[in-house]
């Protein structure tokens, strides 16, 4: 029953995840494919000589291969964090299905792209440096995990000190805790600035304020869907013959 | 006083949801969660730092999405 139970929460973030990937990619065609050709366009003006004929033509990367990677990166993350809500679901607090999913969901935004987007942010074209990639790539991934384990481990400091220090102060209390070791990581990981000679500031700043906007996208729209489907699931419309529901367990163990 | 007032609602708003036993969860969390991995590693990662598949064809046609969803491409 409870597998299940899990079975259907992450069939349905997936669905919920490829939702939130169709607006996210709107946001991305309409709002951020105009800066990439901005900045291609920088880069072929500034480039010394180009290698022979495409590959995948700029029309198709920007249509079918952005639809690609967005809805995938959409499903993804959408089955991941289904997972991560079917273990979440009545241990993060006296929260039901819908409110349960859209925290998550602001979480998963804040530790899985904010906070690593805040040391590594992303790059348009002609920005960065090929020599780097490799450290670039495994420094932005352990970043992810850096921030995803500090926000669980902020969750579960807080829940704990909450019995002794009350809600506030414990909440106050984790959140220095996150603060603090993601402020070590900022620290002491190194750090790239390559945007070539004479790259436009404005446009690196639009364009990574556009690549926020995917993700504030797709991450809201992820919540609020997730949260409907996981809501009719959880807590069905007619309260009728529900004698095993989750009311018999409604109410919760004081911590 | 102040709990009747609180009780109240919990009428119509759905009551917190039960726990589901990380038993049931982790079958799932195990094979599902590194799916979706693999799948998150091919349109942020292949054919960049490290190359599973030869040649640049993955890179190429998930170019702009890699580019737009942070992850560092070249």
């Amino acid at each position: 029953m409870n597998s299940v139970t899990v079975r259907n929460l992450l069939v349905r973030g997936m669905l919920a995840g490829l939702a939130a990937g169709v607006l996210a990619l709107v946001v991305s065609y309409f709002l951020a494919e105009p800066r990439v050709d901005e900045a291609i366009a920088f880069e072929e003006a500034h480039a010394h000589e180009h290698g022979g004929e495409e590959l995948v033509t700029r029309a198709m990367q920007s249509t079918g291969g952005l639809a690609t990677g967005i809805l995938v990166y959409g499903v993804a993350f959408g089955g991941i964090a289904a997972l991560a809500y079917c273990f979440a679901l009545g241990r993060i607090g006296r929260f039901g299905p819908r409110a349960s999913a859209l925290l998550l969901a602001a979480a998963g935004l804040f530790a899985v792209y904010v906070v690593p987007f805040l040391k590594y942010p992303a790059n348009p074209p002609a920005v960065g440096d090929p020599d780097t990639l490799n450290q670039r790539t495994a420094l932005f991934f352990l970043m992810i995990v850096l921030s995803v384990l500090l926000t669980v481990a902020a969750v579960i400091l807080g829940k704990r000190l909450a019995a002794r220090l009350g809600n506030w102060n414990a909440s106050v209390a984790a959140g220095a805790f996150f603060v603090l070791t993601v402020g070590l990581a900022y620290a002491f990981l190194p750090s790239f600035n390559e945007a070539p000679e004479g790259f436009p500031a404005t446009l690196l700043w639009q364009y990574r304020l556009a690549t926020l906007a995917i993700q504030a996208t797709l991450w809201t729209v992820y919540g609020l869907v997730f949260g409907v489907l996981a809501e009719r699931l959880l807590a069905p419309k007619p309260a009728t013959a529900e004698g095993k529901a989750p009311e018999a367990r409604a109410t919760p163990v004081a911590h | 006083m102040a709990q009747s007032a609180v009780a109240q609602p919990t009428a119509t708003t759905p009551a917190v949801p039960a726990k589901l036993p990380i038993g049931a969860i982790a079958p799932w969390a195990v094979f599902f969660g590194i799916l979706m991995l693999v799948l998150l590693y091919f349109v942020g990662a292949e054919q960049g730092a490290t190359s599973l598949v030869s040649g640049e064809g993955v890179h190429e046609w998930v170019h702009d999405a890699r580019h737009l969803l942070g992850f560092p491409c070249h």
